[in-house]
Order: C-alpha cells, then structure tokens, then sequence
C-alpha cells in the first residue's frame, strides 16, 4: 500500500474512532451523535422501508425535471449570448451579477407563483441549474476556435449548420461541466425546497426524522443523500472527462488541418 | 465601436425597463393576479415602506457580521491547512482530492444535524458558513502556493534563506493573489449559505426578513424584500470583487 493510501485509511480510521468515542463519551446529549452502528442499522432499515421509494422518486422527478428545464435554458440562453455579440453585452451584467446570489430566496416567489406542491420544487431546480449552464456554455461559445467558423463559412453553411456542427459539438465540453456544477446545485435548490415546506420527497423526510427528533434516522437519511449526490457527480464528470478528450483530439485535428490555409 | 459598447447595456437596462412596465400594465389590467405578481410599483412602494417599518440596518448588518466572521474563520483555518498541504507533500497527495469533492458535496443538507448540535441560532448558521467557505481556501491557497514556480524557489534556498524567510519574502508573496481568490470565493459561499439558511431556519437577518414577509402573506412587500437580499449581495459581490483586484495588484 503507498503512503498516500497508508494516510488516507489511517486519516478514515482517525475520524471513525472520534466519531465512536464521542458518541460514546456522554459529552453531548444522549442522541445526538449516535454511534456509526445505530446509523448503519437506520439506513439499512430506511432502505428497507416501501415508503422511502416513493420520497426518493418523488426527489427523483423533482430534480430530473428541473435540471431539464434549467439546462436547457442555460444552454439555449448560452448560445444565443455567444454567437450574439450585442445579445451577449446586453444580457451577461444580469447573469454575472445574479450567478453568485443565493438562489433559495426566490422559493417564496415561487411557491406564490407555481404553489406549494411539485411545481415550486422544479422551478427552484431549474433557477438553480440555470446559471451554472448558461455561464458554461457563454464562455464555452466563446473560445471556438475562429479557424473553425471560417471554414464552415467558406463552405457557405447555414447559420443553422453553423450553430449544430460547429459550435455544438466544440461547446459540449464546456456545457457538460456546466450542468454538472448545476446537477449539483439543482440537488441543493430542490432538497432545500422540500426540506422548508412539502409533504414528500427526501428533504421532507429529513426534516421529519428531525422535527420527531429520530437522530439517527436523520443521519442515516442525510447519508443516503450524500451517496446520491456523490454517484450522480460522478457519473456526470466521466461523461464530462471522456467528452473533453475527444474534443481536444477534434480541435487539434482541426488546427493541424487549417495550419497551411493560414 | 464606441457607441456599441455603449448600446448593448443600454439595450438590456431598456429591456429590463420594459418588461417591468407590461408587468405593472398586465397586473393592473388584471391579466395576472396581483396577488400572484404585485405590480412592480406597488413593490417599490412596499420595499419603502419596509425600510420604514423593519429594521432593515440592521438585518443587513447582521448578516453581514455572520457571514464576515464564518469567512474570516475560514481564512485562519484554511490558509495554514493549505500552506500545510503545499509544505508536506504526502497531506496534499492524500488530500487534496477529497477536499475537491466536499466542494462539490451538498454540504448545507447537513443544517439539520447542526440544527441537533448547536441549536437554532447564529453558532449552526456561521458554521455552515464556515465549512462552505474554508473549502475554496484551502484549495485556492494550495494551487497558490504550487504554482509559485521551482525557479524562484531554487534560488532562494540558494541564497540559503530560512525556511521563514523562504515563507515570507518568496512563497506568500507568489501564492497571495489566489489566497485572495480563494478569500473572494470563501466570502460569496458563506453570505449564500448564511442568508439561504437564515430563510430556511426563520432565524438573523435578510433571510429571515424574507421569511417573515412570506409567512405574513405581504406579497409585495416580500417581492420587495427578495429584490432586496438580491440587490444587496450584488452590491457586496462587486465589491468583494474591487477589493481583491485591488489587494492583487498592490501585491
């Protein structure tokens, strides 16, 4: 085992026996920090449980349906910003400053808007995943390489080829690492959506498991949480990772071809 | 040229406009309900009469002062952690992966444990800011302090400078403008994570306000508060963003 693996494992095993210790100690209140075992048996009994299934669906399309929504604006939004210089100039003070602001405060205007239930949910995961994609794909459109657009126009293609044969496949990359920042804000948006006012899905159960003070349960939910988004972050990085690669073969490709044009 | 730099953002500000006077006439046509969607200047009067009523300073301070404490804990906390990964090169093999992913990591689904930990009040609020923004430090500071280039190292230590000496006059200077970056960074996670939390537990400052206006059914007065919260992170954004161009190139 190399030393890095050594450190790692030992840094694990550090942690675990904190954890235990604490949990052990009688410092904090009985409950409160259980110990990994009462855990584990919660989230093997919460897996276990049909109930679960239908909170996690119900996150499930929740997210899925927002992130859809947002994404495919960004990407939209994006590309228009991109290709549009003035559109670009016109739109980008908006998007640069609303991009870092803290998009769980517009969930009251959206539960006004699209009421308490699903609807509110998936608007906050799109507003959520929308920034994220739309600035990837902004700065993505703008790095195209100009040889490219030359030779497409010199081959006389319509602005509509241009935009799906070229500067699809070369932003893809970039988009792709867009929507996965934006998978994951859109998991945040639409979990703490739930966890503030709903009657189904992951969020809700969490906070349930709070408010009955089941602590362990409430561990062992926001486990489960994290392993989703976890398994869901890097699913989307190796589709991320693979298309970067082709694409830089691409480019490269395309560079050396037009080099003796130039 | 000059007049096109000059046109686009005249061109969006008209949009704006725009789209906020046929919100005003569709609301008081009766198109939508202006229980739904006030119009716009009935929300501006309302965010006046806000700032009449609510303690708004306040709130606004508040926030402030928790999401400053989070980042500058962040900043002692993360700085050190960073330099530490940079100095002993096995801490940033082993660890410099896992620090990225907790960066990625949903880390503020943790609240209602913190909740259970440190109760409803400004301790669980700061240290959900906190943990969000000590993460860009310490990678920010690490990638700094990496990038300093061999050369400059090699000399100094040519030079036979003191381990301190080698700190100070070589490697903090070279990984500065990223640890600003990386404080920049730190600055917006924890004002997100503070204000999104201080909606989300009814507890501080702007959060909570917009909360309030929710739970009283002051629709226009909760539009109000939203453009508000939006207006005044926008604001302190930039100027986060000054600041830093400001220190790099003092620096």
């Amino acid at each position: 085992m190399s030393r890095v693996a050594r450190l790692r494992l030992a840094t694990l095993l550090l942690a675990w026996a904190a954890w235990e210790a604490l949990a052990r100690s009688g410092l904090v209140f009985q409950g409160v920090v259980p110990s990994s075992l009462t855990v584990l048996a919660s989230a093997a009994s919460e897996l276990g449980n049909l109930a679960f299934y239908s909170h996690l669906w119900r996150s499930a399309e929740e997210i899925g349906l927002g992130f859809a929504l947002g994404s495919a604006a960004g990407v939209a939004i994006g590309t228009s910003m991109g290709i549009s210089v003035f559109f670009g100039q016109m739109a980008h003070p908006y998007i640069h400053v609303l991009a870092p602001t803290p998009k769980i405060i517009f969930l009251p205007v959206l539960m006004i808007l699209f009421g308490v239930d699903i609807g509110s949910k998936i608007a906050m995961g799109a507003i959520s995943a929308f920034f994220p994609v739309v600035v990837a794909t902004y700065d993505g459109v703008r790095l195209v390489p100009p040889v490219l657009l030359r030779v497409a126009r010199s081959f006389r293609a319509s602005r509509w080829q241009i935009v799906t044969k070229v500067y699809f496949p070369s932003t893809l990359p970039a988009i792709v690492t867009g929507m996965r920042l934006g998978l994951g804000v859109a998991i945040i948006g639409t979990l703490l959506a739930e966890i503030k006012l709903s009657n189904r899905g992951l969020g809700f159960l969490a906070i349930q498991r709070y408010e009955s003070f089941h602590i362990s349960d409430l561990y062992a939910v926001l486990l489960i949480i994290f392993a989703i988004a976890v398994a869901a972050n890097i699913a989307i990085g190796r589709v991320a990772a693979r298309l970067q690669r082709h694409n830089v073969m691409n480019v490269q490709r395309a560079v050396v071809l037009n080099r003796p044009v130039r | 040229m000059k007049l096109r730099r000059w046109l686009a953002p005249a061109a969006g500000f008209a949009a704006l406009v725009l789209a906020l006077a046929a919100l005003e006439w569709a609301a008081r046509a009766g198109w939508v309900s202006p229980f739904v969607t006030p119009p716009p200047s009935e929300v501006a009067f309302a965010g006046w009469r806000m700032g009449a009523e609510e303690p708004l300073a306040s709130a606004f301070l508040y926030t402030l002062g928790v999401a400053l404490a989070a980042t500058a804990a962040a900043a002692v906390a993360g700085i050190p952690a960073g330099w530490a990964m940079y100095r002993f090169p096995l801490l940033g093999k082993a660890y410099e992966n896992w620090v990225a992913a907790l960066f990625s990591a949903p880390l503020i689904l943790l609240y209602p444990l913190f909740l259970v930990l440190f109760g409803r009040g400004p301790l669980t609020i700061g240290m959900i800011g906190f943990l969000s923004g000590v993460i860009p430090v310490i990678l920010k500071t690490y990638e700094g302090f990496s990038a300093v280039p061999m050369v400059l190292v090699n000399v100094a230590r040519s030079f036979n400078l003191s381990e301190r000496a080698l700190l100070a006059k070589v490697l903090l200077p070279g990984a500065l403008p990223a640890v600003f970056t990386g404080l920049r960074l730190a600055f917006i996670y924890t004002t997100i994570n503070v204000v999104g939390l201080e909606y989300l537990v009814n507890f501080g400052g702007l959060g909570f306000l917009v909360g309030t206006m929710y739970d009283r059914y002051d629709i226009p007065a909760m539009y109000a508060a939203v453009a508000f919260v939006l207006l005044i992170s926008m604001l302190g954004f930039s100027a986060a963003e000054r600041l830093e161009r400001r220190l790099v190139r003092r620096s």
